[in-house]
């Protein structure tokens, strides 16, 4: 809400969105019904992509958790796998992520630390030592080094007798959103974009059954894109990643079905929900339109909704239960496949065990206690949801047209255009924040005095870097020099003649070659990116 | 008085500079002169860019817990590099029990989450440039 030159109070959505006092007929008109709805499970997928949607199947609640060391992470998957859990989530650490091994320099204070930290093969075998691969779907946040842990984890599923064909689960692979969001790039990204298109490439031919890539909205919204620039820049890496999958042979209908998506949950209620509508609506129009797409299930936006943790406040902390309750009820009034709730404390620390079963509570009490699963998408024929999914699909459309004048997201990325887009978002948003015109309870208005942090916090063991070391040395004296040698000299050969990498990282994985050992070869060949001063 | 110049730096893996990057925008907007080097840089990569852009401010960001091993490293570059005098402070997810160790090793000043962009403006316009000639000086 601000005040236009007359004075006059304007009521906005939380991205700027005019929203009117009172919707009406005129705004949705029953004619478009058949048009811009239709019914759910069916082209253009407004209001959802499965026709019973929960009532045949609730939502998957995916919490997101992992520390320390492999050990660690072994004993807490059999724990939830003893609770009745099928699928399993992996939070990998920063080294992990970025290609660096734990004896590294670099990676100090920085092992097991916002996940669980594998070096070699050895890490992943512990990781699933007992736990039959043909018997859990296995989803992994890992994105310049996906080929690498996908490697391990089909090696690990050949060793238990499990062919990768049976394997299931999702890599992230979304490169393009780190280098405009997340952060977490190695290389530049040309070779960055090839490296994601071998997973999809790969999976194709030997992995049919797992999801290449999760193309990602979430974080590009925590970084500050507001709900418009979230939707439209998801797309357009999708946009990129379909484009580029298709210049190398494959027909869109043989990987797009493998395709996933996830955005994030912010503050407007209705805005968001809109914009999960906005979305699958676009999406399959893409799809269909553009891409030619004729397989139904590769037209479907699946996706997976995540509380954005910047919604969290650290005053008064007890407030981001009732926020998260929000996150978690705008992801089922928007029909996610797959809901992520965010713990209390994660303003200031790991979560605590505490905060982690309050957050899958919520869940539960919205899927069992309140009715939101009886019906699909339960606010279709609202006037102002249905006038505020127009207008996000319209504004989003916009900006992908702007992106492919510009020559696609890739070059969009690299001119700092999109970098650019986001920062002005962010600061707006700050603005308002920091002049109460965006109200933040117990920070910027209803604050309290006393204690803000939250009085139970995890303690990261400092132990697990050095027992990750050890066990990393342990592995280098084990394994053949001339097997690591000679895979990795494969790899770079593979490289040079720009072949599909990941049968090559496979070989080098069975080696014992480290994630570093790996990506050193890469980083050789290619060098590491740092993004041009405009795009910072 | 002149104006100050504040390099704004993320030490370590941590790939979180939406903070940062509102702290230099509010910095700019004040007349100050900020440099950002981007995610990712080496103590001795931040101790270089402060001696050669003149940094007065040496402001370091951390979301994801590395400050603890990371703040000391930046602090021996910065002395090793002969710019022990240059004013450093921190900003982001710390938690209370750290904020006095940060300061004994020399943090002038740890901002938290929530801090009013204005809030961390002021202190450095107050704080940098006096320290700043005062190192020039000797």
């Amino acid at each position: 809400m601000t005040a236009n030159f007359k004075g006059e109070r304007i009521f906005t959505t939380d991205s700027g969105i005019p929203v009117k006092a009172v919707y009406t007929p005129r705004d949705f008109p029953e004619r478009d019904y058949a048009a811009k709805l239709g019914a759910p499970g069916e082209y253009p997928y407004t209001r959802g992509v499965y026709p019973t949607m929960y009532r045949g199947q609730l939502w998957t609640m995916r919490q997101y958790a992992g520390f320390g060391t492999a050990e660690e992470t072994n004993r807490r998957f059999r724990y939830l796998l003893g609770e009745g859990s099928t699928g399993l989530s992996i939070a990998f650490d920063l080294p992990t992520q970025l290609g660096l091994d734990s004896d590294d320099p670099a990676s100090e204070g920085a092992v097991g630390r916002v996940g669980v930290a594998v070096d070699s093969l050895a890490d992943m075998e512990t990781i699933f030592a007992g736990i039959p691969l043909d018997r859990v779907s296995t989803s992994m946040t890992i994105n310049a080094t996906a080929p690498v842990l996908l490697a391990m984890y089909v090696a690990v599923g050949e060793r238990q007798g499990v062919p990768a064909a049976k394997l299931t689960g999702t890599t992230q692979n979304d490169i393009l959103k780190e280098f405009i969001a997340r952060g977490t790039y190695i290389f530049p990204p040309q070779p960055s974009l090839k490296l994601a298109l071998d997973i999809v490439e790969h999976c194709h031919t030997s992995l049919p059954r797992w999801n290449t890539m999760n193309i990602a909205g979430y974080h590009i919204r925590e970084a500050g894109a507001d709900a418009v620039q979230e939707l439209a820049f998801t797309l357009a890496n999708a946009v990129a990643y379909i484009e580029a999958a298709i210049a190398r042979g494959l027909a869109v209908d043989e990987f797009a079905p493998r395709l996933s998506y996830s955005l994030g949950c912010f503050r407007d209620l209705f805005e968001e929900v809109a914009k999960y509508r906005a979305a699958r609506r676009l999406f399959a129009r893409i799809m269909k339109e553009r891409f030619g797409a004729r397989d139904p299930k590769s037209l479907l936006f699946r996706t997976f909704s995540g509380s954005c943790g910047s919604t969290l406040v650290a005053q008064q902390p007890l407030n981001n239960v009732v926020r998260v309750t929000l996150h978690a009820l705008m992801g089922v009034l928007g029909g996610h496949q797959a809901i992520h709730t965010a713990c209390w404390d994660e303003g200031f620390a790991i979560p605590s065990q505490e905060a982690a079963t309050l957050a899958l509570r919520t869940q539960q009490i919205l899927a069992y206690e309140s009715g939101l699963a009886n019906t699909v998408d339960p606010l279709a024929g609202s006037y102002y949801v249905e006038s505020l999914t127009d207008e996000i699909e319209r504004r989003a459309e916009a900006y992908l047209a702007k992106i492919d004048a510009m020559g696609g997201m890739l070059r969009a990325i690299e001119s700092g255009y999109i970098a650019r887009e986001i920062h002005a978002s962010s600061v707006r948003y700050q603005q308002a924040v920091d002049s109460g015109e965006k109200v933040i309870v117990g920070l910027n208005r209803f604050q309290s005095e006393g204690p803000g942090e939250a009085p139970h916090l995890f303690e990261a063991d400092p132990q697990v870097e050095a027992r990750q070391r050890a066990s990393l040395a342990e592995v280098k004296n084990r394994r053949s020099r001339t097997d690591v040698k000679k895979t990795l000299q494969q790899l770079e050969r593979a490289i040079r003649q720009n072949e599909n990498l990941m049968p090559s990282v496979l070989d080098a994985v069975k080696a014992y070659a480290t994630v570093g050992e790996i990506c050193g070869v890469m980083r050789g060949r290619w060098g590491e990116y740092r993004p041009p001063a405009e795009a910072r | 008085m002149r104006v100050a110049r504040v390099l704004l730096a993320k030490v370590g893996l941590d790939g979180h500079d939406r903070g940062l990057k509102i702290v230099a925008h509010h910095l700019r907007a004040a007349g100050m002169q900020v440099s950002y080097g981007g995610l990712r840089s080496t103590p001795e990569q931040v101790a270089e860019a402060a001696r050669e852009g003149g940094a007065d401010v040496v402001g370091l960001s951390f979301l994801a817990g590395g400050h603890m091993v990371l703040v000391p490293r930046v602090l021996a570059a910065l002395a090793r590099a002969g710019l022990g005098r240059v004013m450093v402070v921190v900003g982001g997810i710390v938690l209370a029990r750290d904020i006095p160790r940060l300061e004994a090793m020399g943090v002038r000043r740890v901002f938290l989450p929530g801090t009013p962009p204005g809030e961390i403006v002021g202190f450095i316009r107050d704080n940098a440039t006096a320290v700043s000639t005062e190192g020039v000086a000797t």
